[in-house]
């Protein structure tokens, strides 16, 4: 809270200004300390199980892990950089997927349970971003209040029951059965969200403003952005996040159900921690916080391969958080 | 500023329109298939003789809130079962999953002055006290499931058998893999929530019976009895074992997760037995389409027993086939295992997931 949030305002303004380049970002400090931490689990991986963990399936049974919550990671990496925090993510997704599966929204085909699912995700997102910006409530108690009642109005609507996705609206699980070049299209889907939010982030006035008034809402205000309409527009965009999120779990597991997006706002937010993020805002990228959610994906992965189980897996994740943001602490110090 | 004002409106005005055509379209799940099938075709366990209207009874329900399809079953087979007799009076409170809202529940029971009560506590720990007070005011209770630990807490429990459970998978893939004439099999087994005593309970099971067969679990894997936990974990132990020959799953709701992970990553070499038994499960097996060759109950029809129990209870009757002249103070059922040759039966007891 000290020094750290001293430093925030004073950077921003030098990370939107350089262009830097995609190869560029990846080879940033703080990135190649997560690139080193990837290297090394991946040795780990190929010292423990060789024969398992290196083949290409298993790549791609890793990203396909990744990429409901990626998606919603990149939301979340545009609502922290503003200043906020959402916690509603998990519930919205769960939300979205139920509405999107119910026998009503199903009986009009696969495009409207899409169009319904991310519909749904925008229209709660708004919904927060409206409370916030607007009602002047703290972000961690709006999306808290959301996260509650969206799991509440899941578990309403599906009476607690799985809904399943029905046979004539197979089209929406092809997106995780169906591959090209070897990779399944939700991977792709994951992808463009990625590609989208970086140049959103890095590219636009969006962008720009985005790190503004996480950084110091005040002099954003000053310098003439509709601070509250910002804030408002970011919340949307989360909320965009968990609908697409919510179209790719109900291609992975074929269902819409209340239970879906279990602690995912935790997920998402440690790997927008450890991907460098401040959780007091205005600095952090979207590639930084991939690689953490990457990070976790590949822990749980080899934690399975080599038959280890959940108890294990949390102690490593909590304390690779620990780590990671004490290291960050360290690089913080020094430019300035 | 105006403009501003101008464009907020109309992205709310907007949201409201989406959202209020959304509402009216597309939340309703009543339409065919949710609605049948998960009636407990009324058993006819009992003779005549225990069917015949009796003396009017009062039987007062407390059952957590559904939060899984299971759940869900076991009040509304409660519920079927009391509506077949006109001398039941049925009368349940508000479903809760927490320990306070339950014991006043059960409490409010009480000072209605029920005849009986069926309860399936939350925990089985904390509503002992209030089950107690119960029949220490003359009410007997009949115990679904989870059971007190004191046993002047209730008159009759009625249960499901997790170890037995766990003993039926061990012996269906023991019995189908020493067929085949196997040796060493890759066996995997994909448990629901590891810290519950059930769990552990389930897999004890398992392993003590395919060390008759002389096998063993080659590797032990918890999801959280959900869709997504039961998609995660296939995913990753599908990579980590290239050749399998079995796979347990605890739970069939997750195991449409289960089911989804090993369709996606195109496997099939192996086949799977599945537990609980949901009605989407036994169309599957019944289907013989995918590798889903058998699941082991864990019945919710129990609740539905149990009222016609409380009922025996409180009419002081016993169970006609038996020769005692009350009802038995414990029944546990059964772990059934359903294949191909017997889903059809089994059908109508299944519960929608």
């Amino acid at each position: 809270m000290t020094e750290v949030d001293q430093a925030a305002p004073a950077r921003p303004r030098v990370k939107a200004a350089g262009p830097g380049g995609w190869l560029g970002r990846l080879g940033e400090v703080r990135h190649l300390g997560l690139v080193a931490a990837l290297v090394l689990l991946a040795i780990v991986g190929l010292v423990t199980r060789p024969e398992n963990f290196a083949t290409a399936s298993n790549l791609v049974s890793i990203l396909a892990l990744a990429s409901t919550i990626g998606v919603i990671t990149v939301g979340m990496t545009f609502v922290i950089i503003g200043g906020g925090i959402d916690l509603s993510v998990g519930a919205l997704m769960a939300l979205a997927s139920v509405w999107a599966t119910t026998l009503a929204t199903q009986s009009y085909g696969p495009v409207v349970i899409i169009v319904c699912a991310v519909l749904v995700g925008t229209g709660a997102g708004l919904l927060n971003g409206i409370l916030i910006a607007y009602g002047r409530m703290v972000p961690f108690i709006a999306t808290l209040a959301m996260m509650v009642a969206g799991r509440g109005l899941a578990q309403r609507m599906s009476d607690q029951r799985t809904q399943l996705v029905q046979q004539d609206n197979s089209m929406i699980v092809s997106l995780s059965t169906t591959r090209v070049l070897g990779l399944p299209l939700l991977v792709y889907v994951f992808a463009l969200v990625v590609l989208l939010g970086w140049l959103l982030l890095n590219r636009t006035t969006f962008g720009r403003r985005t790190y503004a008034v996480g950084g110091n809402p005040e002099a954003a205000r000053l310098a003439g952005i509709d601070v509250r309409r910002h804030t408002l527009m970011l919340y949307a965009l989360s909320g965009l996040c968990c609908g697409i999120a919510a179209v790719l779990i109900m291609a992975r597991t074929t269902t819409g159900s209340s239970t879906h997006g279990d602690l995912y706002e935790l997920d998402a937010i440690a790997a927008v921690i450890i991907g460098g993020t401040l959780l007091s805002g205005g600095r952090g990228t979207i590639i930084g916080a991939i690689l953490g959610l990457l990070i976790f994906t590949v822990i749980t992965n080899l934690f399975i391969l080599n038959g280890l189980n959940t108890a294990d897996q949390l102690i490593a994740k909590g304390a690779i958080i620990v780590a990671a943001v004490l290291l960050q602490r360290r690089t913080l110090k020094t430019p300035t | 500023m105006d403009d501003n004002v101008a464009r907020r409106g109309f992205l709310v005005s907007g949201a409201a329109l989406g959202a209020g055509a959304l509402i009216s379209a597309c939340t309703s799940n009543e339409p065919a298939a949710t609605q049948q099938a998960s009636a407990p075709a009324a058993a006819p366990v009992a003779k005549e003789g225990n069917d015949a209207p009796g003396e009017k009874v009062v039987i007062g329900f407390s059952a957590p809130a559904a939060d899984h399809g299971w759940i869900a079953a076991i009040s509304k087979n409660a519920a079927d079962a009391a509506k077949q007799y006109t001398d039941v009076e049925f009368r349940p409170v508000e479903p809760t999953n927490d320990i306070n809202q339950q014991i006043s529940a059960v409490e409010s029971l009480i000072q209605a002055k029920v005849n009986v009560l069926v309860i399936l506590p939350n925990d089985g720990q904390q509503l002992n006290q209030v089950s107690r007070q119960a029949m220490d005011a003359g009410i007997p209770v009949v115990n679904v499931d989870r059971v007190f630990p004191d046993k002047l807490s209730y008159r009759a429990w009625i249960g499901g058998d997790n170890y037995g459970m766990g003993v039926a998978a061990g012996h269906q893939i023991g019995k189908t893999l020493k067929d085949k004439g196997v040796s060493n099999p890759v066996i995997l087994e994909i448990q629901g929530i590891a810290t519950l005593p059930l769990t552990q309970d389930r897999s004890r099971g398992f392993a003590d019976a395919l060390k008759t067969y002389g096998f063993t679990v080659t590797a032990q894997q918890d999801a959280k009895f959900t869709v997504e936990s039961g998609t995660q974990v296939a995913t990753n132990l599908l990579q980590a074992h290239k050749k399998i020959d079995a796979i347990w799953n605890h739970d069939d709701d997750q195991g449409i997760g289960v089911l989804a992970a090993i369709k996606e990553a195109g496997r099939d070499e192996f086949f799977m037995v599945g537990g609980a038994g949901s009605a989407n499960a036994m169309r599957d097996i019944q289907a013989d389409s995918g590798v889903l060759k058998a699941t082991v109950t864990y019945p919710p029809t129990m609740a539905a027993s149990a009222i016609k129990i409380a009922r025996l209870i409180a009419q002081g009757k016993g169970m006609s086939d038996l020769l005692e002249q009350q009802v038995p103070q414990s029944i546990t059922l059964a772990s059934e295992t359903i294949t191909k040759d017997n889903a059809a039966q089994y059908l109508p007891l299944g519960f929608e997931s």
